[in-house]
């Protein structure tokens, strides 16, 4: 049978989610779909736009996963405006003259914003917040003024003051009602709220109307009020609410609501069976849902529906939020304004710590229906779960919003039914991570991989981690994070249990916390940690026996049990006197020599007893050792910057020698790579390493937890515009306290993703210094750059040390007669097993 | 005692030559053995060829205890073997040779097939 013919009107954050519900579903086996996107861009992250203003990029922002069309065979066409829906004849009409006929069509042409019949209203920088090319005539705009206003002062307008306040504007925000988020908060909650962004430095102007718009005296702009009230500013944002885009569903008359929006069925399906709409379009029983958790509902409705399921329904969806708003925690859920027959309110207030909590309860006490907070929206998660589930309170209603009270009714993750939603954006349930948890997943990481919980706003985290100890712990997986046998701890508790006790050797640990002779997975691990407390000789008789052949032979083994030799070309600047050197090297020695992705040579095929010779060489010549074997600091890589690029803004090499001499042989839970750019073009990729550094015109942005390799995750933007000196300290702070916290093996990717708080926490802890540790860190940090020691310089000076490079112990002078090697592309490799055979043979 | 298997004991270095905790490879007639110093003085020997590998380099693995067997772990692919009996503890089927180990005075000798 020939495919159907499916077109998806509109590219969006619903769209995609029904196209990969979609496909899951084997959708492509019945359609062929073609998606039709008027934005020049795929879709994006619409929630996160704000953050595409702290340094976010539009691939950052993107939710298409590489490959996703290809892989699927979905046809996308950007800058593809649909003109007209021809529903006698089945066709579709865009503004590119194509006519494309259709089986079934998918209306997700969202929302746009509306702005407010002003007069003057389109004047120049006049702005709506929506999509990236808004945002772009923002940044422009911001550049030549110093005032911005937002009109409209809901959950969007709030975002888009932030994004003027961010820009560096003086930033204000009109709204006509007579307090902010009039949906979401009550008057108390929005007063709070007025304050406490109004001490962030935005002016906040309630109950204000504007009447018109004229040129200003001072700025581009006068918005005229009443009263004989005014303002001046040069550049104005529209976020007054949304309005559903739904002048196709109009021009080819399908049932439209009174005050808009496509009308659908609980299938989604409209007025004609052929077409869906989705998501903001979509009006359900008269309303339409701002969220995308709603439309995400729709979406996975809708494809089900097309695939010929109809067990599946929308059935509205519940409109609680909690977001932050220029750092000011806000939450709204269910009833938030008590207007349920009978009900009653509990409040919390208290205006010198900014909080504010209310709970609204039913007649009878007995069940939550609503809440506000404001500062404090930390038991937001229990509070939604109470709600929602329409469980029993767990004692006296006041209790849900005192603070600390003793007994307060901590709701744990045991009591909610698994039919609860833990994660809203992604529609999970508690049921479903039990399931991913039968599984086999372990972690909050595993479970994010495998059920999406928790990863788009990211609210539920700390729920998340709940259920997944306490389902742990019922299924009698003991929650155990020890290393092996024969220490019963974590890396982190060892670490801990080295530095609190000044151990400094693995013997005395054992004695002392541990049983057994140890393993090839504890010793490595203690020696590890002893280095990064103590840096000492890895060599050291008490140590050496601790180490992987790799840290005990000081280059990495290869497959044949040769080592490869990587010396240390700090920043990957290197003169044609020390290059030569090392091809001279190589070619002596006969070396396989290949250009790291890290800017340095490696040179593969040394044997164990040829490695101290070579690198006297070396060292003789001005090499130190490259720590390409240990887990540790391996390369700082650079782009030339402004030493010779003509865009260069900053001196990326001379910062990238300079933080890789820093932090050259220090230890650490597992390797860690950084890099430096010098501007924003990002050509030495610092964005995928564990720490990247971007220089801008007004000092250094810091990334860090990017990721390469096996698992490629991009780097957090963690603070912007720092000085050398900042710099330097941040990165002291950063790297320390991932060495005092993180698993073994661990890369900062991972343990940042497992790291409770995640990234907030972790600014808090090393730029504001929340835990106090920030001198002990750099302190800690410090004693390591002091005792540096290049590892082969003294590995060469001690003859007992070089003697342990024998390969014989009773033949010093004998080499491994077992090697054998090929000749390819003009250089030698290890022969492969096959081969090894027919070289014998000729033997 | 079996008379029948005549066994030739060989010098091969001093006690101090091994640093307790480590390996070191040994150049025998026949091929090359591995010889360990656990972290208690004992010594044993292996071959030195890992199986899994075709590589001569378990003289440079790690030693350890998993429960209360004495191991060796690969260097290159992490496999355990028993220092007592060669048995690899995560394939039944590999197995590999033990050279008898005895201390003289200063001097350890390994005991090869005559």
């Amino acid at each position: 049978m020939a495919k159907q013919q499916l077109l998806l009107i509109g590219h969006g954050m619903v769209g995609q989610r029904y196209l990969e519900s979609l496909v899951a579903q084997g959708g492509r086996e019945h359609f062929d779909i073609t998606v039709l996107c008027a934005e020049p861009l795929p879709a994006y992250d619409r929630v996160g736009l704000t953050s595409y203003f702290s340094g976010k990029t539009a691939d950052d922002l993107s939710l298409v996963p590489e490959g996703f069309f290809e892989e699927h065979d979905i046809t996308l066409k950007l800058n593809t405006k649909v003109d007209a829906i021809d529903r006698a004849a089945k066709t579709v009409t865009t503004n590119t003259g194509e006519s494309l006929p259709y089986d079934k069509v998918v209306l997700a042409t969202g929302s746009y914003p509306f702005v407010p019949p002003i007069p003057g209203n389109d004047r120049d920088n006049c702005f709506v917040y929506r999509t990236i090319d808004d945002l772009d005539a923002m940044i422009a705009a911001s550049k030549t003024g110093k005032v911005g206003t937002v009109v409209g002062g809901g959950l969007l307008g709030l975002e888009a003051a932030k994004a003027l306040h961010d820009l560096g504007l003086e930033t204000h925000v009109v709204e006509f009602a007579p307090r902010l988020m009039a949906v979401q908060v009550d008057d108390f909650g929005g007063g709070l709220l007025k304050d406490k962004i109004q001490e962030l430095g935005v002016t906040v102007h309630t109950s204000t109307g504007t009447q018109d718009i004229v040129d200003g005296e001072h700025c581009t702009h006068r918005m005229n009020f009443g009263d004989d009230q005014h303002l001046e500013t040069d550049v104005i944002v529209f976020s007054a609410g949304i309005r559903p885009q739904d002048e196709l569903g109009r021009a080819c008359e399908l049932a439209i609501g009174e005050r808009g929006g496509i009308v659908v069925n609980n299938h989604c399906v409209t007025s004609d069976e052929h077409i869906y709409a989705i998501g903001e379009v979509a009006l359900w029983e008269g309303r339409i849902f701002g969220l995308v958790a709603p439309g995400y509902q729709m979406a996975e409705v809708a494809a089900e529906h097309l695939m010929g399921k109809a067990e599946q329904e929308f059935a509205g969806a519940d409109m609680s939020t909690k977001l932050k708003l220029m750092g000011v925690d806000v939450a709204s859920i269910g009833d938030a304004h008590g207007n349920t027959p009978g009900c009653r309110s509990t409040v919390f207030m208290d205006q010198t710590a900014g909080v504010y909590k209310k709970a609204v309860i039913s007649e009878c006490g007995k069940k939550l229906l609503g809440a506000v907070l404001v500062g404090d929206a930390a038991d937001y998660g229990n509070l939604l779960q109470l709600c929602l589930n329409e469980m029993d309170l767990p004692g006296d209603p006041s209790a849900l919003v005192a603070p600390m009270s003793d007994g307060a009714p901590l709701l744990g993750a045991d009591a909610l039914p698994d039919t609860a939603q833990i994660c809203s954006c992604n529609n999970v349930s508690k049921g479903d991570l039990c399931a991913a948890i039968d599984g086999g997943a372990q972690t909050v990481g595993d479970l994010k991989a495998c059920t999406k919980a928790s990863a788009t706003c990211g609210g539920c985290s700390a729920l998340v981690k709940q259920v997944l100890d306490s389902e742990l712990e019922k299924r009698g997986v003991e929650v155990n994070n020890h290393i092996c046998e024969h220490f019963a701890y974590s890396r982190q508790e060892i670490y801990h249990l080295v530095r609190v006790g000044q151990i400094t050797t693995f013997d005395e640990l054992l004695e002392k916390h541990g049983s057994g002779d140890g393993c090839d997975i504890c010793k490595p691990t203690v020696a590890n940690v002893l280095a990064s407390c103590w840096n000492d000789w890895v060599l050291n008789k008490p140590h050496a026996g601790l180490q992987d052949t790799n840290d005990y032979f000081l280059g990495n083994m290869q497959r044949d049990g040769t080592y490869s030799i990587v010396p240390r070309v700090a920043g990957g600047e290197i003169t044609p006197d020390k290059l030569i050197v090392l091809g001279e090297v190589a070619k002596q020695y006969d070396l396989y020599t290949k250009i790291t992705g890290g800017q340095r040579v490696d040179l593969f095929g040394a044997r164990v007893e040829q490695l101290p010779e070579i690198w006297k060489i070396l060292v003789d010549a001005g090499f130190e050792t490259g720590h390409a074997y240990g887990k540790s600091l391996r390369t700082v890589k650079s782009c030339v910057g402004s030493t010779w690029c003509r865009y260069g803004v900053k001196d990326s090499v001379g910062t990238a020698i300079q933080v890789e001499d820093r932090y050259k042989g220090l230890r650490s839970p597992h390797k860690i790579k950084m890099a430096v750019s010098g501007c924003t073009r990002e050509c030495a990729e610092a964005q995928s390493k564990d720490v990247g550094v971007i220089a801008t015109e007004k000092g250094w942005n810091l990334y860090v937890c990017g990721n390469g390799g096996m698992r490629p995750r991009h780097a957090d933007l963690f603070a912007s515009d720092l000085t050398d000196e900042q710099l330097i300290k941040t990165i002291d702070r950063f790297l320390m306290f991932y060495i005092k916290t993180a698993d073994r093996l661990q890369r900062t990717s991972v343990w940042l993703e497992n790291l409770e708080g995640g990234l907030d926490y972790l600014k808090d802890v090393i730029l504001n210094d929340s835990l106090g540790m920030g001198d002990e860190l750099e302190a800690q940090m410090q004693h390591v750059i002091e005792t540096y020691q290049c590892e082969w310089k003294s590995t060469i000076e001690d003859p007992q040390a070089v003697k342990r490079f024998n390969h014989f112990i009773n033949e010093t002078a004998e080499a491994d007669d077992n090697l054998a090697y090929v000749r390819e592309r003009g250089q030698r490799r290890p022969a492969y097993e096959h081969e090894r055979i027919e070289l014998v043979e000729e033997a | 005692m079996n008379s029948a298997v005549t066994v030739e004991w060989k010098a091969i270095c001093s006690v101090d030559d091994v640093l307790p905790g480590t390996g070191v490879g040994v150049r025998l007639p026949s091929g090359q053995a591995a010889l360990f110093r656990t972290r208690d003085g004992n010594f044993y020997a292996l071959d030195n060829m890992d199986p899994f590998s075709h590589a001569n380099v378990l003289s440079r693995g790690l030693l350890g205890s998993l429960g209360d067997k004495r191991v060796v772990a690969s260097p290159l692919y992490k496999q355990h073997f028993e220092l007592e009996t060669g048995q690899c503890i995560e394939d039944d089927s590999v197995k590999l040779t033990v050279y008898p180990v005895r201390v003289q005075g200063d001097v350890i000798e390994l005991a090869t097939p005559a």
